[in-house]
C-alpha cells in the first residue's frame, strides 16, 4: 500500500531530517521509499517542506499529490499544506506553533516543540519528538526500527536525548 | 666557444620562436632553463611547464619538458591540478601581465593564498603584445596603448605587492637586463617550497616601446639598467628620491609556510586514507 | 550489500569513486553542492584529492591539470556555474582531456530559481562551449542509475578522451531513495602510449578507434598540450588541412562508436501507437503517465533517453515508423523536442513543456497524450 507523507515547517526545525530518517527506517524494513524536499534559500526561517512516499511497489513519480499524513510545525505550513490531504488523511499540528486549526476533520494536536523544550531543554529535539508522533500515528514502521534509524543519524553524544525525544512523541498520542 | 649546455632544454625543432626581434621574452625563457639546470631536483622528465595565453605563454612550446599551453588566464588552476595530482612533479608557470593580473587575476591571488608549490614567472611587458598593443593592468599611468591612445589613466597593479599581500611565500622582481640576477632569482624561487612569484620585466619594442617613444630594444634595456634599484638600496632611498621611473628589484618577501600539497597530506592522514 | 537510502548527488559521488575518480575540484552551488561535500569526505580516505577552488573556471582548470597528470577527474556544478565552465570544457574537447562534468540542472537563465528543478540546459550541454566540438551527455532517472551513469561517464571520458556531461536535474540530484550498489564496477583504464619516444611516439596520433593515447605528465614523454588546433605532435599548426582533419576526427571518434554509446530505455513499445519521450527526473513522471494512459486503454509506449548526446536519431526514426504520434515531455520551454522533430519524419511530435519551478504531475503529461490522440484522430 502506498503511503504519502508531507512534513512541513520552517527552515531549521529539522523536518527534512525527520523525513530522511523516516524514509531510512522504511528502507531498512525492506520497503521502497523516496524522499524529496523543497526549501527556500535561507538556512533558517524560510519555508521548508519534505515529502516521503513509502510503498511495497516501485515508486516513479516522486511528488506527493494527495498525502495520507501532513505534519505542520508552523501556522504558515499548516495553512499552506493541508488542502490536498486525502479525505481520510490525518493532519498533525504542533499545538503551540499552530494556534489556529485549519478546516479539516482529522486533526491531531501535539505540543511537539513544548515537549522538546520542557523535557529536553532544547527546541532542536522537536523534529525527533515529531517523528515519534508520526511513527505512532502512521504505523508505517516499527518503533524499534525508527530508534535504530535515529541513532545512526544523530551525533553519538545526543543519542540518549534523541531516544527520549522519540519516546516522548510516541507516548504523546 | 661558449658552452651552451642549457640548449638541451629547448625543442630545437620548434625554434626559431615567434617573438619579435629585440623582444625580452627569450631572455627570461633562457634564464628559466639556466635556473633549472642549476637545480638537480629539476629534470626534464619531472618538470612541467604550464602557461596561459599571450606572447610570454608561447614559451612553453619551445621548452623540452611536459608542457601545457592552457587558456587565457587559466595557467595557475591547471598547474594547481598537475601539482596536487602528482606532488612529486615540479611545476613552473609562465604567464604575462594581462594573463596573470587581468583575466587570471582571481586565480593569481588565490594561488598565492593557497600556497601550492608552484613557481610562477610573470613576463611583464606592460602591454598586450599578441593582440597588438592594448593596455594591460600593468601598463604604467600615462603610457600609450591602442586602447589608451591618450595615455593610460588606469592605475596599474604592483604584482609583487599583490602576491605578497595574497600570501605567496616567495616574491621577487628582476628584469631582462639583469640576467644573472634574474637567473638567481628564479633559482631561489624554484627552491622555495610553496607559491613563488617572480616578476620579470621585459621589453616589448613592437607594441609598447615604439608607441611610447622608448627607442630601440637596447635603449629599453638601458632604461631598465638606469631605473631598477636593488631592494637594499631602494629601502635606504629617501621617499623624495623614489621618483620618476625608478622601481625596486630583488627579493621582497619570503616565508616558511607549509605548502598546500603538503598540508593536504594531513587531511588524508586524518581521513584515514592511504598515502600517495 | 543491503538496500540503503541514498541521495542522487551522493550516488554520483559514490559512482565516481567506484569508477576510479581520485580528483575533484569544485565550487559550491545549489543544487549540486552535495557532490562536492561527499567527495570532500570520501576522496582523502582513498588517497585522492579534493580541492575547493576560487571559482567555477578554476574548478574546471584544476581538474583538467589533474587529468593530464594521470588522475581520473570529476567536477560538478549547476546553472551559472556550468556557464562559467564552458570555456574550459571546450579546452578539454580540443586538447582531448578526459573529464566528467556533472550538471545538476536548476531553473535559469541567470540565477533563475536556484533551488527549483529544470531541464533547461539540454542544448547548452551539447553546444555550450564555442566552436565545433565533441561531447557525450548522459542523464539518469533514478538514484541507482545516477551511480551507474557516473561510472559510465568516467569510463567514456577515459575511453574517448572527451569531456562527458552527466546531465542530471534537481529532481534526481536531491531525491533520496533506496538503492543497492554493486560491490564492483567495470573500469576503463587510462589510455597509455603504446610505443616509446624512440619509436616515434606522437601524443596526438590517433589509435585505431581515432582516439589518441596521450601520455600522462611526468612519464618522460615531454608532450605539449594546447587548446590551439594541433597536429599529431600536439603542436599548433596553421594549416587548413590539419584543422579540417582535427575537427573531423574529434567528431568521428564519437560518431563511430555512437551505436554503443546511445542508450534508450523503451517499454510498452510492442503495441504502442503513441509514445512519450522524456529523460532524467521527468521520465519518472512520464512513466506514471504512460501507465495511467495504458490503464485507460490508450496504446502508449515509454521512451527514455539515457544518452542525450550523441542523439538517438536512428532509434527514434525507426520507432516512429510504427507510431502515430509522439509526446516529448521536458521541464523547459522546448529543447530536446527540436532534436526529436529533426529525427522523426513520419508522425507528429507534440511538446509537453513546463518551466514554473514545479515538476510535472502525471495528469499534465496524460493531458498532452489525450490532446495528441485527439489531434491525430481528427486528421
Amino acid at each position: 500500500m502506498r503511503k504519502q507523507l508531507r512534513l512541513s515547517g520552517s527552515g531549521g526545525q529539522g523536518v527534512i531530517t525527520a523525513a530522511i530518517i523516516l524514509a531510512e527506517a522504511a528502507v531498512s524494513e525492506g520497503k521502497n521509499a523516496v524522499q524529496s524536499q523543497s526549501y527556500g534559500p535561507e538556512a533558517r526561517g524560510g519555508a521548508s517542506k519534505s515529502e516521503v512516499i513509502i510503498d511495497d511497489e516501485k515508486i516513479f513519480h516522486p511528488h506527493v499529490k494527495t498525502p495520507d499524513f501532513v505534519l505542520a510545525m508552523t501556522q504558515k505550513a499548516a495553512d499552506k499544506y493541508f488542502h490536498d490531504l486525502k479525505d481520510d488523511g490525518v493532519l498533525i499540528l504542533d499545538d503551540d506553533l499552530v494556534p489556529k486549526s485549519p478546516d479539516f476533520k482529522n486533526i491531531i494536536r501535539v505540543p511537539i516543540t513544548k515537549l522538546a523544550v520542557e523535557k529536553l531543554g532544547r527546541a532542536l529535539f522537536a523534529n525527533i519528538v515529531a517523528l515519534g508522533v508520526l511513527v505512532k500515528v502512521t504505523k508505517l514502521v516499527d518503533f524499534e526500527t525508527i530508534k535504530k534509524s535515529v541513532a545512526s543519524r544523530v551525533p553519538p553524544h545526543t543519542v540518549e536525548q534523541n531516544m527520549t525525544a522519540l519516546q516522548l512523541g510516541f507516548e504523546a498520542v | 666557444m661558449i658552452e651552451r649546455s642549457y640548449e638541451k632544454f629547448f625543442r630545437k625543432n620548434r625554434l626559431p620562436h615567434l617573438w619579435c626581434p629585440g623582444c625580452g621574452n627569450g631572455i627570461v625563457m633562457k634564464a628559466i632553463v639556466q635556473a633549472i639546470e642549476k637545480n638537480p631536483n629539476f629534470t626534464q622528465d619531472n618538470t612541467v611547464i604550464v602557461s596561459g595565453i599571450g606572447c610570454s605563454s608561447r614559451a612553453s612550446g619551445y621548452m623540452d619538458f611536459d608542457t601545457l599551453h592552457t587558456a587565457h588566464g587559466r595557467a595557475i588552476p591547471f598547474a594547481t591540478g598537475v601539482k596536487l595530482a602528482r606532488p612529486e612533479l615540479n611545476v613552473i608557470v609562465i604567464t604575462g601581465d594581462g594573463d596573470c593580473t587581468a583575466i587570471g587575476g582571481n586565480h593569481f591571488i588565490h594561488g598565492c593564498r593557497r600556497n601550492v608549490d608552484l613557481t610562477v614567472i610573470l613576463f611583464n611587458n606592460n602591454i598586450y603584445g599578441m593582440t597588438g598593443g592594448q593596455a594591460s593592468p600593468m601598463t604604467p599611468l600615462g603610457k600609450k596603448a591602442t586602447t589608451a591612445p591618450y595615455g593610460s589613466v588606469d592605475r596599474p597593479f604592483d604584482a609583487c605587492k599583490l602576491a605578497e599581500a595574497a600570501g605567496a611565500t616567495y616574491v621577487a622582481r628582476s628584469t631582462a637586463f639583469h640576467v644573472q640576477h634574474l637567473v638567481k632569482t628564479i633559482e631561489d624561487g624554484l627552491n622555495n617550497r610553496g607559491f613563488s612569484f617572480i616578476e620579470a620585466l621585459v621589453q616589448c619594442p613592437t607594441a609598447y616601446g615604439r608607441r611610447n617613444k622608448m627607442g630601440d630594444p637596447a635603449k629599453m634595456m638601458a632604461w631598465m639598467r638606469d631605473n631598477a634599484v636593488m631592494k637594499n638600496s631602494w629601502d635606504k632611498l629617501p621617499d623624495e628620491k623614489k621618483t620618476g621611473d625608478k622601481f625596486p628589484i630583488g627579493l621582497f618577501y619570503q616565508a616558511q609556510t607549509e605548502s598546500y600539497d603538503a598540508a593536504y597530506q594531513h587531511v588524508r592522514e586524518i581521513a584515514g586514507g592511504v598515502k600517495q | 550489500m543491503s538496500a540503503r537510502l541514498m541521495q542522487g548527488n551522493e550516488a554520483i559521488a559514490e559512482g565516481a569513486l567506484a569508477a576510479g575518480v581520485r580528483f575533484f575540484g569544485g565550487y559550491p552551488i545549489t543544487p549540486s553542492t552535495e557532490i562536492a561535500e561527499s567527495l570532500a569526505k570520501l576522496l582523502p580516505k582513498v588517497g585522492g584529492t579534493f580541492v575547493q577552488m576560487e571559482d567555477e573556471i578554476a574548478s574546471m582548470g584544476v581538474v583538467l591539470g589533474a587529468s593530464l597528470a594521470g588522475k581520473k577527474v570529476l567536477t560538478a556544478s549547476s546553472g551559472p556555474g556550468i556557464s562559467l565552465k564552458q570555456e574550459l570544457i571546450g579546452y578539454a574537447s580540443a586538447a582531448e582531456i578526459p573529464a566528467v562534468i556533472v550538471n545538476v540542472q536548476r531553473v535559469g537563465p541567470s540565477t533563475g530559481q536556484p533551488t527549483a528543478p529544470s531541464q533547461g540546459d539540454v542544448m547548452q550541454a551539447r553546444w555550450g562551449t564555442h566552436g565545433d566540438h565533441s561531447i557525450i551527455v548522459l542523464s539518469p532517472w533514478s538514484v541507482r542509475e545516477a551511480f551507474d551513469i557516473a561510472v559510465k561517464s568516467v569510463n567514456y571520458a577515459e575511453r574517448f578522451r572527451v569531456p562527458v556531461i552527466l546531465l542530471t536535474d534537481e529532481i534526481v540530484g536531491h531525491l533520496r531513495e533506496n538503492v543497492e550498489l554493486p560491490a564492483e564496477v567495470e573500469i576503463y583504464p587510462r589510455r597509455l602510449p603504446k610505443i616509446s619516444r624512440a619509436e616515434g611516439y606522437e601524443p596526438y596520433a590517433p589509435d585505431e578507434d581515432l582516439v589518441p593515447n596521450v601520455a600522462n605528465f611526468g612519464e618522460g614523454f615531454h608532450i605539449h598540450v594546447t587548446g590551439l588546433i594541433h597536429d599529431e605532435t600536439g603542436f599548433p599548426v596553421g594549416s587548413p588541412k590539419i584543422t579540417r582533419e582535427a575537427i573531423k576526427r574529434m567528431h568521428e571518434k564519437i560518431s563511430r562508436a555512437q551505436d554503443e554509446i546511445i542508450e534508450v530505455h523503451q517499454e510498452f513499445m510492442d503495441d504502442a501507437q503513441f509514445a512519450v519521450v522524456s529523460f532524467g527526473g521527468t521520465a519518472r513522471t512520464a512513466y506514471e503517465a504512460v501507465l495511467n494512459a495504458r490503464k485507460r486503454g490508450q496504446k502508449v509506449g515509454f521512451v527514455r533517453l539515457i544518452t542525450i548526446f550523441p542523439f538517438a536519431e536512428k532509434i527514434l526514426r525507426e520507432l516512429s515508423k510504427n507510431l502515430r504520434g509522439l509526446v516529448v515531455a521536458e521541464l523547459n520551454f522546448g529543447q530536446i523536442v527540436n532534436e526529436v522533430e529533426r529525427a522523426v519524419k513520419n508522425c507528429p511530435v507534440k511538446l509537453c513543456a513546463k518551466y514554473d519551478m514545479t515538476i510535472f504531475e502525471p495528469e499534465e503529461i496524460e493531458a498532452s497524450i489525450d490532446e495528441l490522440i485527439a489531434e491525430v484522430n481528427a486528421k
